[in-house]
């Protein structure tokens, strides 16, 4: 499927991802080259197959309900490229 | 005797046994064989002082007579592992500064068995990509050159550091990760071992994740017994890992019994693809007499969705990748590039942080999981997927391992293959569906292209049998007895 | 039933659906092992998995599956054996990973159902769509500085039961009502403390109006409601305006509201309101969850006696009335303390004391059940001086009083303050005798047919000991003299 310019930047959008509008054009016949390619698993017949979403073949491994972690901010901030207060902080948002 | 930094991890263990050498001779060896490797690129962080702290260590243990199992063993670590107050960037910009306040399960273990940390080492950035080209700080090179040709090879990829510093004695082995072939395809291209366990093998705790599914650390070596030294090291359960495998490690060197009589080893029919070079075909052929003539049987079998993995690798690994690279947004760690707001901030960090193959991925990714595509792209390839681990699971009822070559083609040069993503993606044609599956698998060098350059042998296992993979590669290692050296460093004599 | 509400051009049924998040009672957080603790400083209960450093994977706690599918038990519900956790992917200050897991297609608890007290007496059902598990995010604040948020992941990670209703609920009492019971249901299994103020019951309503019969119409969601009196105002609000809109000729926007407690409005969330795409797949680091059959049935059978049956109980073994049982079984604590007050003894005489006095005082202290001033075995005790004639009931009223002023038994203050009731015939028959000596004019009038003077005597004689005669004795006697 050929994606258009529109659905490349509103994809860039949803990732956060800045794209000048001069990329729009190169990065969507790179990403529909990729896609069209990628199309080829239609002809795989999946009916009722179930999706492998796993690597692992096990069961869900459960925690006991114990405080083991936390209480360590100087670590949780010390690679924050701005913090105050004890809070990272962002540019302000208004809701 | 050999020099210092020609030992395999075998060899090393009985000569500080035997007091021939000291961990700390061993790892100045190794410090000295990194700083003339400079030029390849391979190592981003050197980390000299703690390898000699770790040696002292070691030679202490070693005198009191506790060696431990990889005690002094001088390692590189690529930079998808994070190592406690070690700069960790996965090759990337976004994670510029980034010192972790933690140690990766699988590094830990390996200082726990003693192992020595020479430094971090280059990778395609969050291990995507085939080949090092692209990194952020700079491609690697491989050792190898094209005899009478100087120009610079890729040293493959993802683990393209790891493979260039073991290939070029500037380690005795490395750590890697695979999620499409970045342990097995670097391995063949530097002309040394690589193995990828089996999922859930080895913890993926503390472990940059690219695509949660498929990731799996392993050893990087220059022999099979190394391979099944360090493995027995790196693995086993992790609580912290929900995907971890909650099985016993077997003492895989125990397994190296060089023999496969009886074995049934499947051969592929659907991976003699189109458009393959006949010398990989010849090599995969050698291959199957070498096994023949240790008394194992090699039986054609049939795996009908290979050509359909690496397309559906492509949706599902981009778009994990796209969930779990969201995190690096400029808040807790690593890279902000400032923005009026909080939007602009990210989407100025996130497009200068990423570079464009990752961008390119995400994109992919944010895509296939889009409302509207997700059951046309995202479940179709978990179905496809689902039918591929099925083909594996029943050529494992009539064989015990399978033999493949290892990637279609010997290493490339540096800006070859640069401009189409596809062709790009296609070496790791063979080894895709092996994470696909989950299974274990590994390349060992077999032989040399006409090019003068190392080509290998992939043996792919049953889920958890690293065992038999270890033994038959074992096997193929004996028969091949490749031999050659690459061009760096220098032959000193 | 449904209220319908008069508009301009007619009546309007409002359809409503709640979806509440309810904090689970975990002292570890849903997949990580912080705490969990209301108020503590900023970033001190937060792990390197809650920050979602590079690397970092979940773990997921069995307390809160156990939690989740004791909930779903409580609500009638069905408990899906395999259910799956799925990422939700959007970028946000205080969504650390820039996903959030949840249970997206494959919740872990079914349909179920709620009973809905109503204030005639009678119940409506509400139906439950699912509960999900899924994890809190962290806190902004915007009103720390100028030009910066703050955020603070002590809440991110903190395990979040997702219960969504039936668009079933059609007025803002119901939602009071059905916001109530459910509170009450997970403060009865501990699985929630229910605190809304704390946060740790939070409530989006989705609301639409239609004409009475008519398909459902345009839905506006209301986020983050912090109080049931809020919900109630909101929802009053939001479909008043609803109403008013379609009247004036307009068309309900779908979108996304806040509810402005100060003036009692909703509005539409200021911040741009991008078309979400949340790209739900199911976590590659999480395996589905899979419950053991037996494990669930042992869950079931350990479930305590929740509040519709413990109100049938009550009906039924104390003959109290619906309204009464209601009213004592809306906390364990209020249903406990009338137990053990009422354990042999009359068990009206005991709800009354309950919900009056001890209730009476609790409202005017400010304190909780939980809490009590008087313990249920004290204020047993002065029931049982009422029944055995010791106190009067008026009597008994003061000494409550007492006791609560100053912590003592019913007996010692009684003792202390010499309130026994006098119950000696002899004592009574001489006091009626003074009086009636004193006042023979009124006995001659009371002869001669004015009987309500009756009550004066009556009034009298209690006077004269002090309040302390035993009335029943008192008009007995009274009677039997005044005859003559």
């Amino acid at each position: 499927m050929a994606l258009d310019k529109a659905t490349v930047a509103r994809i860039a959008a949803l990732a956060r991802i800045k794209l000048p509008p001069s990329e729009q054009e190169p990065l969507a016949r790179e990403l529909s080259a990729i896609l069209g390619w990628i199309e080829q698993l239609g002809e795989v017949d999946t009916a009722g197959i179930e999706p492998m979403s796993s690597g692992a073949a096990l069961r869900l491994p459960m925690r006991e309900d114990e405080i083991t972690d936390g209480d360590c901010r100087d670590k949780i901030l010390v690679n924050a490229p701005a913090a105050e207060r004890g809070f990272f902080t962002v540019p302000k948002v208004v809701e | 005797m050999a020099a210092l930094t020609d030992l395999t991890i075998a060899e090393a263990r009985d000569g500080l046994a035997a007091r021939k050498f000291s961990a700390r001779e061993l790892a100045e060896a190794h410090i000295a064989a990194m700083v003339r490797a400079r030029p390849l690129n391979a190592y981003l962080v050197e980390t000299p002082e703690r390898a000699l702290a770790m040696a002292a260590a070691s030679d202490a243990r070693i005198a009191r007579g506790e060696a431990l199992p990889m005690d002094g063993m001088p390692l590189a670590i690529k930079d998808l592992f994070c190592t406690e107050g070690v700069l960790t960037t996965a090759g990337s910009r976004i994670l510029a500064g980034f010192a972790p306040p933690y140690e990766s399960t699988v590094t830990g273990k390996l200082w726990q068995a003693g192992a020595v940390m020479l430094g971090k080492v280059n990778m395609d950035e969050f291990a995507m990509g085939s080949s090092n080209a692209t990194c952020a700080h700079g491609a690697v090179e491989n050792p190898w050159r094209r005899p009478g040709d100087n120009r610079p090879l890729v040293p493959g990829g993802s683990s393209g550091g790891s493979a260039a510093a073991v290939a070029a004695r500037a380690a005795i082995a490395a750590t890697g990760t695979d999620t499409g072939g970045s342990i097995r395809q670097p391995a063949s291209f530097c002309g040394i071992v690589g193995m990828k366990p089996t999922y859930g093998r080895c913890s993926r705790w503390g472990i940059v994740a690219f695509a949660s599914s498929l990731d799996q650390a392993g050893p990087m070596t220059r022999s099979v017994r190394d391979a099944a030294i360090m493995l027995k090291a790196m693995a086993g359960h992790d609580p912290k890992d929900s995907t971890s495998a909650p099985l016993p490690v077997p003492d895989f060197e125990a397994a190296l019994t060089g023999e496969i009589k009886g074995l049934r080893i499947g051969i592929p029919r659907e991976y003699r693809i189109e458009g393959m070079p006949a010398e990989i075909e010849a090599l995969w052929q050698r291959g199957i007499d070498w096994i023949k003539a240790a008394g194992a049987e090699p039986i054609e079998i049939s795996l009908k969705l290979t050509k359909y993995a690496l397309p559906a690798y492509y949706i599902i690994a981009p778009a994990e990748a796209s969930s779990n690279l969201a995190r690096y947004d400029g808040v807790r760690f690593g890279l902000r590039v400032p923005g009026q707001s909080l939007d602009e901030m990210y989407e100025n960090t996130r497009a200068e942080g990423f570079g464009p193959e990752v961008r390119r991925r995400i994109l992919i990714g944010t895509y296939v999981l889009s409302a509207g595509y997700y059951d046309a792209y995202y479940l179709k390839a978990q179905q496809v997927r689902t039918l591929i681990a099925r083909d594996f699971a029943a050529a494992f009822e009539r064989c015990d391992a399978l033999l493949t070559p290892t990637a279609p083609s010997a290493a490339f040069a540096l800006g070859e293959k640069q401009d189409d993503p596809i062709a790009m993606y296609l070496n790791d044609v063979f080894t895709v569906p092996v994470n696909l599956a989950g299974l274990p698998g590994i390349s060992v060098p077999a032989g040399l292209s006409a090019e003068g350059l190392p080509l290998g042998l992939q043996v792919i296992g049953r889920a958890f049998d690293e065992a038999t993979v270890l033994r038959v590669g074992g096997v193929i290692e004996s028969a091949a007895g490749f031999a050659a050296r690459p061009a760096l460093p220098p032959g000193d004599g | 039933m449904a209220a319908l509400v008069e508009g301009r051009t007619g009546a309007w049924e409002v359809v409503i659906g709640l979806e509440v998040h309810a904090q689970i009672i975990s002292r570890a957080k849903l997949f990580s092992g912080a705490a969990t603790a209301f108020g503590a400083e900023p970033n001190t209960q937060v792990s390197t998995v809650d920050a979602a450093f590079p690397g970092m994977l979940p773990v997921i706690n069995r307390h809160c599956v156990e939690q989740a599918v004791r909930t779903g038990l409580g609500l009638d519900a069905e408990i899906n054996l395999v259910s799956v956790f799925d990422r939700k992917n959007y970028f946000y200050a205080d969504l650390p990973a820039g996903y959030q897991i949840s249970q997206y297609s494959r919740p872990i608890v079914g349909k179920g159902k709620l009973s809905l007290d109503l204030p005639d007496g009678s119940s409506r059902e509400i139906g439950i769509t699912r509960l999900h598990l899924e994890q809190d995010a962290g806190k902004s604040l915007h009103d720390q500085h100028p030009t910066l948020t703050y955020v603070d992941l002590n809440r991110a990670g903190v395990a979040l039961m997702e219960i969504v209703s039936e668009p079933d609920i059609r007025s803002a009492e119901e939602a009071g009502a059905y916001l109530r019971k459910l509170r009450s249901i997970l403060r009865y299994l501990g699985t929630c403390d229910g605190n809304m103020e704390e946060g740790s019951l939070r409530c989006d309503c989705n609301v639409s109006v239609r004409r009475p019969g008519a398909a459902l119409g345009t839905r506006c969601e209301i986020k983050n409601v912090n109080s049931i009196r809020f919900v109630m105002q909101a929802i009053e609000y939001e479909a008043r305006r609803q109403i008013e809109v379609i009247e004036e000729g307009g068309t309900v926007k779908q979108e996304t509201r806040l509810f402005d407690a100060g003036r009692g409005v909703t509005r539409p969330m200021r911040s741009k309101e991008e078309a979400h795409d949340y790209r739900y797949f199911p976590d590659p680091d999480l395996l589905p969850l899979t419950l053991d059959p037996a494990w669930v049935e042992g869950l079931r059978r350990a479930l305590p006696e929740l509040p519709d049956a413990k109100k049938a109980r009550f009906i039924a073994a104390y003959k109290l009335s619906p309204n009464d049982a209601g009213v004592l079984v809306g906390e364990q604590s209020s249903a406990d303390y009338f137990e053990m007050v009422a354990k042999g003894r009359d068990p009206k005489l005991a709800a009354n004391w309950v919900m009056v006095e001890l209730y009476g005082v609790l409202n005017r202290l400010g304190l909780g059940i939980e809490r009590p001033p008087v313990s249920a075995a004290a204020l047993g005790e002065l029931i049982d001086l009422i029944v055995d004639g010791t106190l009067s009931g008026r009597l008994a009223k003061d000494v409550f009083a007492a006791m609560v002023e100053t912590g003592k038994s019913a007996a010692a203050l009684v003792e202390e303050r010499g309130l026994k009731q006098v119950t000696d015939s002899a004592a009574i028959a001489g006091a009626i005798d003074a009086i009636l000596a004193a006042e023979a004019g009124k006995v001659a009038e009371y002869r001669a047919g004015k009987e309500k003077l009756f009550g004066y005597f009556v009034g009298q004689v209690m006077k004269a000991t002090g309040g302390k005669a035993n009335p029943a004795l008192v008009n007995e006697a009274l009677r039997r003299k005044l005859a003559g």
